[in-house]
C-alpha cells in the first residue's frame, strides 16, 4: 500500500493473533499489539520485498468458508477410507499445471489441495509450473484437476487479481 | 469434575458432544496413521483428520470456559496455527518422501512425466 503500512491485512492479522494469546481488551495490550502490528510489517519490507496484496477481501472471507466446509467433508471422507477395505485404496500421482506465479497464492491453493478431499500436495514442479499431487484414491486424475481449477484457483486468481 | 457438574445440562451435552466428535476423528487419523499402506497414503490420515479433531475438542474448550462467565477465545490460535502448519509439514515431509525414492503402494498409478521433479543424479 503505501510506506508507512506495507502490508495492512497482516497487520490486522498480527494485532488478532496478538489478542488472541493475550485474552484481553485492556488499554496496555492494544496500545502494545498496535505497535508491533504496525512495526512487524514494516520491519519485515526489506527481507520480503514483494508482498501479494489481497485485492478483494470479501472474496477471501467467502474462499475461507468454503475451505471450511471442504475441511469437514474431507474429514468424513478419509474418515471412510480409513475405515473401508484397503480394496478402495487406488492412489495416484500426477501434476496439476498451475494457472498463476505468485508466491502467495501458489502457497494457499497448495495448502488448500492439501486440506481438502483425497488429496495431498507434495512438491512444486519445475519453474513453479505445476503441483505435484498425491491423490489417495482417485480414478481419473482430469476430473480432480477440474474440480480443483474451478473451485478454488479460479477465486484465489480473482482474489489476488493475477 | 465438580465445576463440570455444575455447568447447565445443555451445555454438558454440548460439550461431551464435541469432545466425543474431536476424540473420534483423531483416533481415527492415528488409526490411518497406523495401518496404510504406505507413506504417502499414510500422510493423508493425519492431514485431514486431526484437523477436525482438534476442531472439536477447541469448540468443546470454547463452550467450556464460556458458559462459565469468561470467554476466552485463545484457544481459536490452536486451530488458526494448525491449519497453517498441518499442510506445510505434509509438503515437507512428502517432498523428502519423494526425493529419498521411498517404496509405493503397489496399486499406485504414476502419471508424472520427466522433467516435472526435480530428479536427483542417481549414485551407482
Amino acid at each position: 500500500m503505501n510506506k508507512l503500512m506495507p502490508a495492512p491485512l497482516l497487520s490486522a492479522f498480527l494485532l488478532l493473533i496478538w489478542l488472541l494469546l493475550f485474552n484481553s481488551l485492556s488499554a496496555g495490550v492494544v496500545l502494545l499489539g498496535v505497535v508491533f502490528s504496525l512495526l512487524i510489517p514494516i520491519l519485515l519490507r526489506p527481507a520480503w520485498p514483494h508482498f501479494a496484496e489481497v485485492k478483494k477481501p470479501h472474496l477471501a472471507v467467502i474462499y475461507f468458508f468454503i475451505l471450511l466446509f471442504d475441511i469437514v467433508v474431507a474429514n468424513f471422507k478419509v474418515a471412510a477410507l480409513i475405515l473401508g477395505s484397503r480394496k478402495s485404496i487406488k492412489p495416484a500421482f500426477f501434476v496439476y499445471p498451475l494457472d498463476m506465479k505468485e508466491e502467495l497464492p501458489v502457497t494457499i491453493l497448495a495448502s488448500t489441495i492439501t486440506l481438502t478431499p483425497g488429496t495431498v500436495s507434495c512438491e512444486i514442479t519445475r519453474g513453479r509450473k505445476g503441483i505435484l499431487i498425491h491423490a489417495f484414491s482417485e480414478d481419473d486424475p482430469e476430473q480432480v484437476i477440474n474440480t480443483i481449477r474451478h473451485r478454488y484457483e479460479r477465486r484465489l486468481k480473482e482474489i489476488f487479481e493475477c | 469434575m465438580e465445576t463440570l457438574n455444575a455447568l447447565p445440562v445443555w451445555s454438558q451435552w454440548l460439550i461431551g458432544f464435541f469432545i466425543l466428535l474431536g476424540s473420534v476423528f483423531a483416533f481415527i487419523g492415528s488409526l490411518g496413521l497406523a495401518l496404510l499402506p504406505d507413506f504417502f497414503t499414510r500422510l493423508h490420515a493425519p492431514t485431514k483428520n486431526t484437523t477436525l479433531g482438534i476442531g472439536g475438542i477447541v469448540i468443546a474448550s470454547i463452550i467450556a470456559t464460556s458458559v462459565q462467565g469468561s470467554v476466552t477465545l485463545s484457544e481459536l490460535l490452536i486451530a488458526i496455527f494448525l491449519f497453517l502448519t498441518a499442510p506445510i509439514s505434509a509438503h515437507i515431509m512428502a517432498k523428502a518422501a519423494l526425493h529419498t525414492e521411498l517404496k509405493m503402494f503397489s496399486r499406485t498409478r504414476d502419471y508424472r512425466q520427466k522433467g516435472d521433479a526435480y530428479e536427483h543424479e542417481k549414485a551407482d
